[in-house]
């Protein structure tokens, strides 16, 4: 993994307009093997039309994107032969089984018998799916339907892997599962892009796009993105987390103070400074105060004080 | 909302609640309590009983076993009492999207029999709560996943409920949008509100100030978020990070001294019974197989570690095995 191979995807100066509004504009990016790339943004910032771009499936208005060395716009059919895209809703067969489905795909894509039987196996069984081979589509939970969505997207090997919210209504078990599967082709190299509303998922990811309004805001590692944080956080866990957040919110140095169940995570200036200042004030007014720590912030953090502005929903 | 009650009032009582579809146990024995102001998250995998827990709660299921009391009413006994005094969102979000903010809101008002100078306040205050008082002649087809989020809740609140059930319901809205709803559960339960919510997002269950775990039908845990990390787990976790997590991940799945391992981003979590203990091993399998690690150290559980040790355990041993 270490020497710097030319990148998988390379995307530059990529631009989607939607009558006059610009969904996605001036996108620049490269990818490499073996990279989970993630998209997170707000609704509407461009995630899906990203993808759909990158799947080859939407023409850009502007802009190139080379995928494996093939102009994805110039020669669609052949990048797509590299490509596998998942879209928010795969489009499974509900009334067959869920060997039928995988059959349809591997037979769609062109896939040998000896081949595609291994492949099915291994998938199957890294997901826990293999005891339901027998059932409908249409009678597996939304978890296993992502799941089973995920084998056939993979039934042929591809380079690039294109994941639209794959994991929407999964539960954490099965999400797992999925980021299992993920793992493995990481290992064997290739080239993931992941758009994601959720932020522990996001954390998962080698790097991250912070889309807004179909511009790439910020783009890094989740550990370098965290560090541009402004301000730290303080996490106190208290059971009186109500009036503590009261207490904290009017304090000077503190730019924020959120509620999180048991506890408040106040985001100050300058933790080292602030830390005796609120627990005095906090003492002062009579709340009893458990540990008091500072915490790392999380994406969703970085996220929500990054990307937030005012008066948007 | 509800004047304020005494911290102490139980708003949910649940004993022994047990819901059966033929030989299958869907709720098998579920008991707790839940007080005013207090936020329960239900978490659980798909199919566990998390929803049908909720139909039981709300009055649209009669329970099979056990006995539940809501807003002090039993639902078995007086379903349609119960429903006068809990408000119900769920991941759908139930608007109709060819009519107005405001015509839903009236719709909704009139259903839960919300009239007159009252209705005439209730709506001013959803309108307000969901931050629509300029939009309330838009259609609902028109707003964007957050805006229709907190529209849905101001509806399910038209009525003042004592109690709000929500139903995943933040599923596909963004990060900002979401925080904001937050925001609203806990105005809400500042004033005296109870609220049970369902979610399969950890950052998520973190908001609630008691979570109960559910699998299989059964209530396996229950507690604060830093109670459930401080003491459901068995053994520590061990944090390894490295440039080759997948390869890492081969070659730890199975070994001796590890319970289990999960990707995390660039790292992995070990589940081992001794971290202290354990650890040299795991440096030398990993030396053994030529993988270079940055850092290795223990960490505090995260709730998704507990989740999946207490929920998964056989399932994580299963994909485990080759």
């Amino acid at each position: 993994m270490s020497e710097p191979a030319k990148p998988v995807i390379e995307v530059r100066n990529l631009t989607k307009r939607f009558g006059g509004a610009a969904a996605v504009q001036g996108l620049t990016l490269d990818c490499a093997k073996g990279e989970v790339f993630g998209f997170v943004g707000p609704d509407g910032a461009g995630k899906t039309t990203i993808m759909r771009l990158l799947a080859a499936v939407m023409t850009p208005d502007e802009g190139s994107i080379v995928i494996e060395g093939v102009d994805v716009v110039g020669a669609p059919e052949l990048a797509r032969s590299h490509i596998s895209y998942m879209p928010q809703r795969f489009g499974l067969y509900e009334d067959l089984t869920v060997d039928e489905n995988i059959e349809f795909f591997a037979d769609l894509f062109g896939i040998e018998r000896g081949m595609r039987d291994e492949r099915a196996a291994r998938l199957l069984g890294a997901s826990g799916m293999t005891p339901f081979r027998k059932r409908r589509a249409g009678q597996l939970s939304g978890g296993m339907k992502q799941k089973l969505g995920l084998t056939c997207s993979l039934i042929h090997t591809p380079k690039v892997l294109l994941l639209d919210e794959p994991t929407a209504g999964v539960d954490p078990l099965s999400r797992r599962d999925f980021w299992r599967i993920l793992y493995g082709l990481r290992a064997e190299g290739v080239a993931i892009v992941i758009a994601t509303s959720y932020l522990d998922e996001a954390e998962r990811c080698t790097r991250l796009g912070l889309l807004r309004q179909g511009r790439m805001a910020y783009c890094d590692t989740p550990e370098a993105l965290k560090r541009l944080m402004p301000g730290e956080i303080i996490a106190i866990s208290t059971q009186q987390a109500r009036e503590a957040r009261e207490i904290i919110a009017s304090l000077e140095g503190v730019k924020g103070a959120i509620l999180m169940g048991d506890s408040v995570h106040a985001v100050v200036d300058d933790a080292g400074r602030r830390s005796a200042e609120l627990k005095a004030a906090l003492d002062r007014a009579g709340v009893l105060v458990g540990d008091m720590e500072r915490i790392a912030p999380s994406i969703e953090d970085l996220f929500v004080s990054l990307l937030t502005t005012e008066g948007k929903g | 909302m509800t004047s304020p009650a005494p911290a102490s009032e139980i708003r949910i009582a649940a004993d022994k609640l047990t819901k059966r579809f033929g030989d299958f146990i869907a709720v098998n024995a579920v008991s707790f309590e839940a007080r005013a102001g207090e936020i329960i998250g239900f978490l659980g995998p798909n199919g566990a009983g998390k929803s049908t827990t909720i139909r039981i709660l709300t009055g649209l299921l009669r329970p099979s076993g056990g006995k539940a009391i809501v807003a002090g009413f039993d639902v078995a006994r007086s379903p349609e009492r119960v429903r006068e005094h809990i408000g119900y969102m769920s991941q759908k979000f139930s608007l109709y999207s060819d009519l107005s903010v405001m015509e839903n809101l009236r719709f909704f008002g009139g259903v839960y029999g919300v009239k007159g100078a009252r209705l005439e306040k209730r709506l001013k205050f959803a309108v307000g709560m969901a931050g629509l008082t300029d939009r309330t002649d838009a259609l609902v087809a028109d707003l964007s996943g957050g805006w229709k989020q907190r529209l849905a809740l101001g509806c399910a609140v038209m009525h003042e409920p004592a109690i709000l059930f929500l139903d995943e319901p933040t599923s596909g809205v963004d990060p900002a949008s979401r925080r904001r709803f937050w925001d609203l559960i806990y105005s809400l339960a500042g004033e005296g509100v109870s609220v049970v919510i369902t979610t399969h997002y950890m950052d998520e269950a973190e908001y609630c100030n008691r979570i109960a775990l559910i699998n299989a039908g059964k209530l396996v845990a229950l507690g604060s978020p830093s109670e459930l990390k401080r003491s459901a787990i068995h053994g520590e976790i061990l944090l390894v990070e490295g440039d080759n997590p997948g390869a890492m991940l081969e070659a730890l799945e199975g070994a001796p001294a590890v319970r289990d391992v999960a990707p995390f981003g660039s790292s992995l979590h070990i589940v081992v019974d001794d971290a202290a203990r354990d650890r040299p091993a795991i440096e030398a399998l990993l030396k053994q197989r030529e993988l270079q690690w940055s850092r290795i150290e223990p960490i505090k559980p995260t709730l998704e570690d507990v989740f999946v040790q207490l929920v998964g355990g056989d399932r994580a041993k299963g994909a485990a095995a080759p």
